[in-house]
Formats: C-alpha cells, structure tokens, sequence
C-alpha cells in the first residue's frame, strides 16, 4: 500500500525564481535565510526518497481565468508544464505526472462527497514550479499530483472545509494499492498583501501562530473563516489554506522536523515547515 | 432564499468577490490575454485598440491609460490578473507596493523589512 511519508509547506513567491535561476543569489543576504532553511528539507528528502509530491497550491491566473474557475481541482495528465505567466518569471520545464495515482485520488475524493473538477491537462505556475525546484534543484526523481484550490475569487473554501479536503486526500493517497511513498506539498503563504493601500502588510504574530498550530493542534485554524485569514494574514496570505489542506493529509499526531520563518522575501513573509506522521 | 452575508470591512482591501468579479470581466479577460506573449506584443503596439477589443468600461480604460492600480482594482481588476498587465509597463509587485501605499519603492522595502523586527 501507499504511504504517506510527510508534508512539507513552503513559499512560492515569484522572486524565489530568480535565486533558483541564478544560484549564485542563494548566497546573498536577501535570499540566504530563506534557502539556508531549505537544507534540512532537501536532507530529510534524500532520506526518505519519496516517489511522488502531491502539490496542493493555487493557481495565479494561467491554467484557469473567471470563466470556469473551480473551488478544488485535480490533474490527471502525464506531464505538466511550467508556462509564461505574463510579468516575466522564465518557465522551468515540465514535471513528470501519475495519471494512474490522479485517477484513484479522483475517484476517492468523489467518493468521499468532494466534487472536485478533473483536469486532463493543467499549465503549472510558479505555486507548483517553485517548490518543486527548491526541494528538488537538481533532479526531478518524483511523479506529480497537481490538487488545486481557488484563492482568488470569494468565496474561498472555508478552513474547515480544506481541512476537511485534506483529510479526505490523505485517505485518498494511503488506500492506493501501489506500494509507493508519497510526499504532500502545500505551497504560498505566509502573510502578504499585494493590493490595496494594505500592500506591504504583513503579520508576524500570526504567522508564528499558523506554523506553531499545523505543527501542534491544527484545529486553532479551522475556527477562522477564508474572510478573517484575509484580514489577519492579507489577501495572498490566505493561501495558508493549501498548508491547511496539506497538513490534514496527515492523519493523527505529527513530528515537527524542521521550521524556518524570514521575512522578507519580495512582499511576503516566507516559510518553511516539515511534518512526518508520529506513526512513520 | 437567504440574502448574501453581509461581511466586515477590512482595511485597505477590496475582497474580490462575485460582485467585484462581474464588475471586472472585461478588464480580467484581457490581462488573462497577456499569458501570450503575442498579446502582450499587440497590446503594446496598439494600446487603445487592444482594450476595445475587450471591451473594457470607460472606468477601466481610464485606469489602464492612467496607470493607476488603485483606480484598475475599483473598476474591478484582480491583482493577480492585472500584475500581467503591470508586468507590461515594467512594473513589479515592490513597484505597485510603493505606487499603492504613497511610498517610494525604497520606503516601501524598508517598512518589509522591519516587518520582520
């Protein structure tokens, strides 16, 4: 059977890219703090081998527009690729799929009362290209799930709700026959605010309590609507739902084995968090 | 039928919901163009003709001639639309950060990084 070794949550921001284009950056003071957390991850990864990341993220605008914009959805294609998203990030390539894994995902969560929307074919942004280059930077060794969740048009997908998701993706990916290790990867967060005479805003106090509640007694978050994350974390900053989500693929009590919190990276406060199953 | 919730104010945040979503189709619509790199081309070619293709409002075209992003989310832009369009004129998210909030791009740097004090 399938089994799910850890969640790892990260960052997406867009400036990442650049350090990850051009690695000498990931020296520089600016960056350094960010990518040095990193090395426990890449360590801990090279240790437990995983042979597929499902990546829980949002998408920003290029797979899907405000025609048909679904609250979760699923890929199910053999490869995804990175694509141009307009404002000048380079694509990095393509990302191996497991079409075969996406359809037993698919038909669990549908199972499970998640009417979730299927996608074929699925243009990766930078939420999916980014984590997957700073745990993976020189190899791409893992097939991948893409499990999407809309942050950008209201309503979002209440807390308790992607907890929920996420518990029922858990059950989804441990009752696959194949034996095979699967890591969950919930990207984006933490704090920022892009727009509005609010951008620029970020919550530190807040931050430090999201990471110190998914690693210890996620349900602290789940009392929150998407509108108070909004508030209290800024508009982007409610992507600490696809980390809720992520989190609650793990079914009982956690190990925290690494954390690490800098701000800033671009406009946003940028984290780090891996968790293990206290039963691995 | 319950009427929609009404949902606290937040401070400096337009919450782009149903409403600001109908009210920004067109502009939205565009700035999704802008993925292309062909597009993005034809827009800087042809500025005035390329909004009306989309049939921006007034309201939008005004803002988009402007450059002013306050005024582009009024009429209902999306950030993460619009900052394909704001990549268009050479502007980044610290840029419009600075624009935003009355600050220089460097004021606006500094008040990120004592965020973090």
């Amino acid at each position: 059977m399938a089994k799910i070794v850890g969640a790892i949550m990260t960052s997406h921001v867009p400036m990442i890219g650049r350090a990850i284009a051009n690695r000498n950056l990931q020296q520089d003071p600016y960056f350094k703090p960010f990518f040095d957390g990193l090395h426990p991850v890449r360590d801990w990864l090279a240790r437990v081998k995983p042979d597929v990341a499902v990546l829980i993220y949002n998408d920003h605008g290029l797979n899907f527009f405000l025609d048909n914009l679904p609250t979760f959805a699923v890929g199910a294609a053999p490869v995804y690729h990175n694509a141009d998203e307009g404002w000048g990030l380079p694509p990095f390539g393509s990302f191996a799929g497991d079409p075969r894994l996406s359809w037993h995902v698919i038909e669990c969560l549908i199972e499970d009362e998640f009417d979730i929307a299927t996608c074929q074919q699925v243009v990766v942004d930078h939420a999916f290209s980014i984590p997957m280059l700073l745990l993976w930077p020189d190899e791409r060794p893992v097939r991948t799930v893409p499990i999407l969740i809309n942050t950008v048009q209201h309503p979002l997908p209440s807390p308790v709700r992607c907890a929920k998701f996420g518990r029922a993706i858990g059950r989804a990916l441990e009752s696959y026959e194949e034996d095979i290790r699967i890591v969950v990867v919930g990207t984006g967060g933490l704090s920022h605010q892009l727009e509005g005479t609010r951008a620029g805003f970020i919550n530190k106090a807040f931050d430090l309590e999201c990471i110190d509640s998914l690693a210890t007694d996620p349900s602290r978050l789940t009392r929150y609507t998407s509108r108070e994350l909004v508030a209290l974390a800024g508009a982007q900053g409610v992507e600490i739902l696809n980390w809720i989500t992520a989190r609650a693929a793990l079914e009982g009590a956690v190990r925290e084995i690494h954390r690490n919190y800098h701000i800033p990276i671009s406009n946003t406060a940028a984290g780090t968090l891996l968790l293990e199953p206290l039963a691995a | 039928m319950n009427a929609p919730k009404k949902h606290p104010e937040i401070p400096g945040t337009i919450v782009f919901d149903g409403e600001m979503a109908m009210k920004g189709y067109a502009l939205n619509r565009m700035c999704y163009s802008f993925n292309s790199a062909e597009n993005r081309e034809a827009f800087r070619a042809d500025e005035e003709a390329y909004c009306a293709k989309y049939g921006l409002t007034e309201e939008q075209r005004d803002a988009v001639r402007r450059r002013d992003v306050l005024a582009m989310l009024e009429a209902g832009g999306n950030i993460y639309y619009l900052a394909k369009l704001l990549g268009i004129f050479g502007l980044n998210v610290q840029d419009i950060g600075a624009m935003q909030t009355g600050m220089t791009v460097e004021e606006f740097k500094q008040k990120l990084v004592e965020a973090g004090r």
